[in-house]
């Protein structure tokens, strides 16, 4: 398999620059910078050490003996990912992403957050590199994270609110493209998905790859092989292409990508994007998008919000059209009976977003051998979830 | 090169020493009966071109006035084609040159050859697609050559490299787009001298004629910007004004006189009474 992007930003005839003439300029000097970053040994090492030192890296691989007795299967470990500082592996791209804004000598950044993970991820480097930060979300999914718009906020961040449109994460994105378009001489978009015009795609892909170059030692060292299948959670998708990509040209790790089901894909209340949707051009880039035959993007549902978007990155659209990955969903109620089973069978509450994985593992285990090892993305820990998840049982904290 | 109205108007209009008012409106706001009305009453006022809006959910280049103009034009039912079937019947009553600005899903989701054939036989002259850089252009830029129109109309920005200019200015067709500010549409524009400073510098390189939008909201900015420009383009100030007053029964005859206002302002000095 090639290696992608071309030399045009495409993953096949995916991917490309989408974006408004007056955006152009600033995303050719992005590429350029970020193409001399990745070559520059002091910038390398600038990013290694801020991820040993400041995230915590390497995240644990861990073997989930009860999960996986549970289950009665293949053997299940779990890459630690919500144990990275802020609790989501959303942190390995601010970081990467913030050198590059030092290296590019700009002093603003803008970012969009739907769960609010990456909001706060931007909050925390925006502080530590003491960049000044604006961090868009939709008024809906401010009201569904209430904590996280006020950590942003204790992190020194500027938290606007968006009301257009869904008031989710696809109008935060929009609003940070019109603040971009407006401030773009001073101001480095840090998006938080490989969404998005090239190079971000690469670029958060290249950050994030991170998760699968350790997955791939740590379970070398523990097991002496290649495991089986790899899952992950799919919104825009950087958590599971930070864990497969390292793995891409291994032909006999199979890998599954999980959408959010919402309330099933034939309610038309989902993000299953390889279910309903077609390729369109959203937000830059050329992909999957869930949208009317007119071409005007359908609205989403979920029960997590950092997978409630109605397109998926580029490379994914890629994969899954040349059979490389498979895509999959959970419902709502599934992830959220996942939820639950690995709070109590581990001892971790993940992140809604990683609970649908959990719920592709509750179904996939079972159908494996024993002696077949599956490794799951826990991309995220639980603990902003829990405030919603109260309210959703009827339970006064 | 084929030649269409869009380059004739212009070349009469320079004959006539005039320059170009281009009104923008977005179709099907709040109906597209309305926006019918509309086109036929913008050109009785005296605009030279008229630029249509096709609504998108995700209006990434757009202010607020133009955004929510597209939310009332989608709660409305409109849609590319049916925009289409009122340029049809537009061009029963009038030759105005007619330019669509459509983000580029929704000319994708029709199918870029069925939207470049539809878009010839309803009479549409020219296109322009915001999120399309000419980088990205090949396919639709091939199809509408190959179906005879519309022709596609690039934009140029404050931010635009030389290189960049180069890029537009060779595929553009029909007229250069200059935007006058880094920004969205209906922003505060504050800098008449650098817009006029970087359109002469197009003008020393390129004889197509440059027209400049975003953010020009009166008569006396238009006034200016006519100086130097070969057309103005009127948008959010327009589509605030048709929101504000489309109920009224004076409505169109409203609309007429801030059009004749403002074409006045991009005649000849010497011809003016």
């Amino acid at each position: 398999m090639a290696t992608f992007p071309d030399k045009h930003g495409r993953f096949g005839q995916f991917g490309g620059m989408y974006v408004p003439e007056t955006l152009m300029p600033a995303i050719h000097e992005l590429e350029q910078a970020y193409f001399a970053a990745k070559r520059n040994r002091r910038f390398q090492q600038e990013f290694h050490d801020c991820l040993k030192n400041f995230v915590g890296r390497p995240t644990p691989l861990f073997f989930a003996e009860r999960l996986t007795k549970a289950l009665d299967g293949a053997k299940i470990y779990l890459k630690r990912e919500d144990l990275c500082h802020t609790g989501a592996h959303k942190i390995n791209n601010t970081v990467g992403q913030a050198l590059l804004t030092r290296r590019m000598n700009k002093k603003r950044v803008i970012a969009e957050t739907g769960a609010g993970q990456h909001g706060v991820a931007v909050a925390t480097v925006a502080a530590m590199f003491g960049l000044e930060a604006e961090i868009y979300m939709g008024t809906e999914d401010m009201e569904r994270q209430a904590l996280n718009v006020f950590r942003m906020r204790l992190l020194g961040s500027k938290v606007t609110g968006v009301n257009a449109g869904s008031r989710t994460l696809k109008d935060a994105i929009s609003e940070a493209m019109r603040d971009w378009t407006t401030n773009v001489d001073k101001t480095h978009y840090l998006l938080g998905s490989v969404l998005g015009a090239h190079p971000y795609p690469m670029m958060i892909r290249d950050f994030q790859s991170v998760i699968g170059r350790e997955t791939r030692k740590q379970i070398l060292a523990l097991e002496g092989r290649l495991p089986h299948c790899l899952v992950a959670c799919v919104g825009g998708g950087s958590n599971s292409i930070g864990l497969f990509y390292p793995f891409v040209k291994d032909a006999k790790v199979q890998m599954v990508g999980v959408e959010a089901g919402g309330h099933g894909v034939g309610s038309g209340k989902h993000a299953a994007r390889f279910s309903g949707g077609k390729p369109g051009v959203l937000h830059g880039t050329m992909t999957y998008l869930l949208q009317d035959e007119d071409g005007q993007v359908n609205p989403t549902h979920s029960v997590s919000a950092g997978l409630d978007y109605p397109a998926v990155g580029p490379e994914h659209s890629y994969y899954h059209d040349a059979g490389r990955i498979r895509y999959t969903s959970a419902t709502d109620a599934e992830a959220l009976a996942a939820f639950d089973l690995l709070a109590q069978k581990e001892g971790i509450i993940p992140a809604l977003e990683s609970a649908h994985a959990v719920a592709e593992v509750v179904k996939l285990a079972p159908t494996m051998k024993k002696s077949q090892i599956l490794i799951m993305n826990l991309s995220g820990r639980g603990d902003k979830d829990v405030q919603q998840l109260a309210k959703m049982r009827g339970i006064p904290l | 090169m084929m030649t269409n109205r869009i380059q004739e108007t212009f070349e009469a209009l320079k004959g006539k020493g005039e320059k170009a008012l281009i009104p923008y409106i977005m179709a099907g706001d709040p109906s597209l009966a309305v926006t019918e009305s509309l086109v036929l009453a913008l050109e009785q006022g005296g605009a030279d071109l008229i630029e249509l809006g096709v609504p998108f959910s995700d209006p990434i280049a757009d202010g607020p006035v133009i955004q929510q103009a597209a939310e009332r034009a989608l709660r409305s039912g409109t849609t590319l084609k049916k925009i289409l079937s009122t340029v049809t019947n537009l061009r029963k009553k009038t030759s105005i040159p007619l330019i669509l600005m459509a983000y580029y899903n929704t000319v994708m989701a029709m199918g870029i050859e069925a939207f470049c054939a539809q878009a010839v036989q309803a009479g549409v002259d020219g296109l322009i697609v915001p999120d399309l850089p000419p980088e990205e252009s090949d396919l639709l830029y091939e199809a509408a050559q190959a179906a005879g129109g519309p022709v596609m109309i690039f934009l140029l920005a404050p931010t635009s490299t030389a290189e960049r200019r180069r890029a537009v200015m060779k595929r553009t067709h029909g007229f250069i787009y200059y935007v006058s500010l880094t920004g969205i549409t209906g922003a505060k524009l504050t800098d008449l001298s650098r817009v006029c400073q970087s359109v002469q510098q197009i003008q020393r390189t390129s004889r197509k004629p440059v027209a400049v939008g975003f953010g020009i909201a009166s008569v006396a900015q238009a006034r200016e910007v006519a100086q130097f420009a070969d057309g103005v383009i009127i948008g959010s100030a327009l589509v605030r004004k048709i929101v504000e007053h489309h109920s009224a029964s004076t409505f169109l005859t409203e609309i007429q006189r801030t059009t004749r206002q403002l074409k006045s302002v991009l005649m000849p000095v010497t011809a003016t009474p």
